[in-house]
């Protein structure tokens, strides 16, 4: 057998089984592309299914997430409001408490005034009682008896005087009265102060209780479930959620010098070749440190009521909370100064690595400088002050958690839209796709196709020719037409 | 239950990885310093470099120095050695105490007739071996020319498995000069014998090189 039987005979086999595979293919043609169909429109539904879940699934999920933003909102508010009713408490207990003895310092001043007015009222001066004898008396002539004459200038004498001291009487009555009305101005002075500061109080009093008609609003606003409230809120806890998250880097990054200050030393403490796993035990030992101090701090603004974090610990009577507070911050400031302890140890240590260090090298033992002291108490200093800083983390850190569930339910919801779409747009593909497939399916078999299209063609154009032939063509054909319209 | 069941071994689980024999994570140094014959004069350099290698130990790391002479598989010829405390300041005061014992060592060698390095080698290895170190290091400042006096056996293959090996300042000899296959020999020899034995081999010549290594 020569190499071109051995290729031919193949060739011819390889012929023969793609003439079969495609006759196969060609019989089965119809109930393939039913096949392809119902399987494209099969996984086609599966997956608007699908979709449709995930868009079920995030409408509850949305629905929740309102849920949980206005009951967070809610709670906010009513908070809000708690505090400022307590504050506007303080402010009427402050401002109005006092008003009593404002009241009875208004009166006295009232009655201070009335008692001057009353005695500041003019006095007229004592009637002339001898005006007719005087009269009688000027009428003698002048030339008359000289007894009569000495007489009646004795009268006149006696009368002159009576005037001059009825004047002077008056004139000292009416400086008491005009002392009377001028002791009066103080009075009138410290009723103005006191009417002033009355106004004072009562437009603070009127601002608080403003303040606390605008949280009221709000919090009846959250409370009917309204979508502005809602979309307020949404937007406020995505602001938050980023300025917490900001804070609280700002915060890691104090945390992480903070660590650096500690962590050297802490190795003369628990060992500078001590691990635990993959970590040195002197890393461990000042991570925890710094936790610790950052527990005491969540705890003593916990206490102290600025977070509300733990529950538990703001349900707790007043006198606990207070010795818990005073404990925690007890504890920080005894690690606080722990701190600053290493901290100082670490300079310490340093130095004499270096002092080590040139010793080696063949330097001799380095003389410290001058300024030394600067870089070991700032150390000392931010190993004091970083802890009580870091306190508070506990404010963004709470906004943070609180804004953090709303950010994480709009993130889910997103991601639901997206699948859900994603799989709505692979099932329409699938339903696209079962039509190409049909059509790939006929260019596989397209000898096939192509024989039956042209014996089919043939039969056809003949059945169309005897037709043209036997069929009733121009108005005939159109009557004719017209005929089996109206009869059918 | 089931829950506390699992609470429990997972408790459990973690205990018994904490209380596991933790893996050493220290080094140990074990440094051979030449005295035979011209060598010698090499010492100074010697000095550099044990300073160099102090200046790189950290705490609770162990360090040995010691000379190869006619029979060095003894623990006479240890010059100096410390197992550094944990504790940093400790360890600074142990490196200058170090010092001084190596500054009054180099202050009064002599040169020895005959040069075991076999025999440090092997005194390393075991010293090492003993101290349980995390790394393991074996430094010879020699030129591995070695030169056995009649009856020392060292034809024995060296145990070195985890062991690094590093000949430092492997100085040509006037012999290598005429014909440098010698040299190359002597270093392929010695490469051989530490791989056969499982070591790591490199040599370095220059004191920087060995910083940067060290890095």
């Amino acid at each position: 057998m020569t190499v071109a039987e051995l290729f031919g005979g193949e060739l011819m086999n390889t012929l023969a089984l793609i003439a079969i595979a495609v006759a196969a293919l060609y019989f089965a043609r119809a109930p393939m592309r039913g096949l392809i169909a119902s399987m494209c429109r099969a996984i086609a539904q599966g997956l608007r299914f699908a979709s449709q879940s995930l868009i079920d699934a995030r409408t509850n999920l949305t629905a929740r997430n309102r849920e949980v933003l206005l009951a967070a909102g809610r709670d906010a508010a009513a908070r809000m409001v708690e505090r400022e009713f307590e504050r506007f408490g303080d402010t009427v207990r402050r401002d109005l408490g006092q008003y009593p003895s404002l009241h009875q310092a208004l009166a006295e001043r009232a009655t201070n005034l009335d008692n001057d007015y009353a005695e500041s009222t003019a006095t007229p001066p004592a009637p002339p009682g001898w005006a007719e004898a005087v009269e009688a008396v000027a009428a003698v002539p002048a030339k008359a008896d000289p007894v009569l004459r000495q007489v009646l200038e004795s009268i006149h004498g006696s009368f002159k005087d009576a005037a001059d001291e009825a004047s002077d009487d008056y004139r000292k009555d009416c400086r008491t009265r005009h002392k009377h009305l001028n002791d009066m101005a103080p009075s009138w002075r410290e009723a103005l102060k006191l009417l002033s500061e009355v106004k004072s109080r009562l437009e603070t009093t009127n601002a608080r209780a403003a303040s606390v008609d605008q949280h009221m609003k709000k919090y009846e606003e959250i409370s009917a479930d309204t979508d502005r409230a809602a979309a307020s809120l949404q937007s406020s806890a995505l602001v938050q959620f980023f300025i917490a998250g900001l804070v609280l880097i700002v915060a890691a990054g104090g945390a992480v010098v903070n660590f650096h200050l500690i962590a050297r030393p802490m190795s003369e403490m628990v060992g500078g070749n001590a691990y635990v796993g993959a970590f040195q035990m002197a890393d461990i030992a000042a991570l925890v440190i710094i936790l610790v101090e950052l527990s005491m701090g969540l705890f003593v603004m916990e206490c102290l009521r600025i977070t509300n974090l733990f529950p538990a610990v703001s349900a707790l009577p007043d006198h606990v909370r207070q010795k818990l507070a005073i404990t925690a911050f007890g504890l920080l400031f005894s690690l606080a100064c722990v701190e600053a302890g290493l901290a100082y140890m670490r300079e310490l240590l340093l130095q004499d690595e270096l002092a080590t260090a040139a010793l080696l090298r063949g330097d001799g033992i380095a003389a410290g400088t001058s300024f030394l002291w600067i870089t070991t108490a700032a150390q000392m200093g931010m190993g004091f002050i970083l802890p009580f800083a870091l306190t508070f983390v506990a404010i963004p850190l709470e906004t943070f958690v609180h804004s953090l569930r709303a950010v994480l339910g709009w993130a889910a919801a997103g991601l639901l839209l997206t699948t859900s779409f994603m799989l709505r747009l692979l099932a329409q593909g699938f339903d696209e796709g079962a039509a190409v497939l049909a059509q790939l399916y006929d260019v596989v078999i397209f000898a096939p196709l192509w024989v039956e299209k042209r014996l089919t063609g043939a039969g056809d154009s003949e059945a169309k020719a005897a037709h043209r032939k036997t069929a009733p063509v121009g108005a005939k054909a159109m009557m004719q037409d017209v005929e089996e319209r109206l009869a059918s | 239950m089931k829950k506390t069941s699992l609470a429990l071994g997972a408790a459990a689980a973690i205990f018994a990885t904490s209380c596991s024999e933790p893996q050493p994570r220290n080094t140990g140094v074990y440094m051979l310093i030449d005295t035979s014959g011209t060598y010698t004069e090499e010492v100074d350099q010697a000095q550099q470099i044990i300073n160099v290698i102090l200046a790189r130990l950290e705490p609770s790391d162990a360090f040995a120095v010691a000379r190869v002479d006619t029979g060095s598989f003894s623990e006479r010829d240890i010059v100096a050695k410390m197992q550094f405390d944990d504790r940093p300041s400790v360890t600074n005061q142990q490196k200058r105490q170090f010092r001084e014992t190596i500054d009054a060592f180099v202050s009064e060698v002599k040169p020895s007739s005959y040069t075991d390095i076999t025999g440090g080698v092997l005194q390393a290895s075991e010293f090492l071996t003993e101290k349980n170190t995390g790394r393991k290091i074996i430094f010879i400042f020699s030129d591995l020319k070695e030169d056995l006096q009649e009856g020392y056996i060292r034809d024995i293959p060296l145990t070195l498995d985890g062991f690094d090996v590093i000949a430092l300042n492997v100085t040509k000899l006037r012999s290598d000069n005429i014909d440098p296959r010698e040299y190359m020999s002597r270093i392929d020899d010695w490469r051989d014998r530490v791989e056969n034995g499982g070591g790591e081999w490199q040599v370095i010549n220059d004191v920087e090189s060995l910083d940067v290594m060290w890095r």
